[in-house]
């Protein structure tokens, strides 16, 4: 006996304003590069922009925004750990850039 | 027991309903076939595997003490007389946007039972991600020519070239077999395996149309890599 599985059917309007948006905050981030932002600001909008696309394509169209708790946290909570690697070796890169500048640059 | 209480009878929604969920002590992923969760785990380790190979590419830019290669220029293209900075991966983002786009709604037409648009639609975000492998090839080949190699290039830091072929070259192997699986997909859409819930030749499991809709996890989670690709490796 199969469960009585949900399945995902959603208004054709919400995958068309999803996929209009993703193609608007791709020009965005795409503006950034050619307008020619530096330093925090620059950073601040390709981060700004990345996540808003990442959001749209999880929530939507891999249809979490629809799923139970139970599966959305189970994918998407592991992956902050990853926060802890990058400063570990954001740490390191700044050792290992020191180490250069002190021993190997003249 | 005298009184079991069928498992579907009291799904609570909420914080609630993950802790009950997580307990009942027999399957934890209501409502969504097995088949979808075991995706979601694969994408999970998968994206492991890209967060690595990022952070990698973090760690060696931090590191260098030579300057790194101005993407801007590097990946420009000339239209004209012009030189257009980051033409060709602009190109190849809306590409790939586009094709999940229509993988979107291929897996909407699939649960509609409407076969010939499915497999279309299959066949349409098969041909855009067989179009991105092209433009990555042209890009590789344009690239090596100009003398970028994983040990060094003309520009500036040598660990420019190892990143970017490591990560776009991950990237675009995940592509090419994207395209193959949804070719597949879409001969099996078009013969009517899927609603003849016809076994398939290597697993034996009955063709239902979630299928499509696993496949399309799959393929949009290509695109969600290439967002972080695009924002990180290029843009940054």
């Amino acid at each position: 006996m199969e469960h009585a599985e949900q399945q995902q059917q959603h208004p054709i309007g919400t995958y068309l304003w999803v996929w209009g948006l993703l193609f608007v905050l791709s020009v965005l981030s795409y503006m950034v590069d050619y307008s020619g932002l530096e330093g925090f600001i620059k950073w601040f909008f390709i981060v700004l922009f990345m996540w808003l696309k990442a959001g749209l394509i999880v929530a939507f169209f891999m249809h979490m925004a629809w799923e139970r708790l139970a599966i959305i946290s189970a994918v998407l909570v592991p992956p902050a750990v990853l926060a802890v690697l990058v400063g570990l070796m954001a740490v390191e890169a700044n050792h290992t850039l020191l180490t250069r500048l002190t021993f190997f640059i003249e | 027991m005298a009184n079991n209480v069928s498992a579907e009878d009291a799904l609570g929604p909420g914080l609630r309903g993950l802790v009950d969920d997580w307990s009942s002590d027999q399957r934890a992923f209501k409502d969504v076939p097995w088949s979808k969760a075991m995706m979601w785990i694969f994408l999970l380790s998968d994206t492991f595997i890209f967060a690595c190979f990022l952070i990698g590419y973090m760690t060696v830019r931090m590191g260098t003490t030579e300057p790194w290669p101005d993407t801007s220029s590097v990946f420009a293209l000339h239209v004209g007389q012009a030189n257009i900075p980051l033409l060709l991966i602009a190109i190849m983002t809306f590409i790939l946007i586009s094709s999940s786009g229509t993988m979107a709604l291929a897996v909407k037409y699939g649960y509609e039972r409407h076969r010939q648009a499915t497999a279309t639609l299959l066949i349409v975000t098969a041909v855009l991600g067989a179009t991105f492998v092209g433009m990555q090839a042209f890009e590789w080949t344009k690239l090596i020519q100009e003398g970028v190699r994983p040990w060094g290039n003309p520009w500036g830091a040598p660990q420019f070239g190892a990143s970017f072929f490591l990560i776009t070259g991950f990237h675009g192997t995940h592509v090419s077999f994207g395209v193959l699986f949804l070719i597949i997909m879409a001969v099996k859409v078009l013969r009517g395996s899927l609603d003849d819930q016809r076994p398939g030749f290597l697993t034996g499991r009955r063709g239902r149309y979630e299928m499509v809709e696993t496949m399309g996890l799959y393929w949009h989670f290509v695109d969600l890599v290439w967002v972080f690709i695009f924002a990180f490796f290029y843009l940054w």
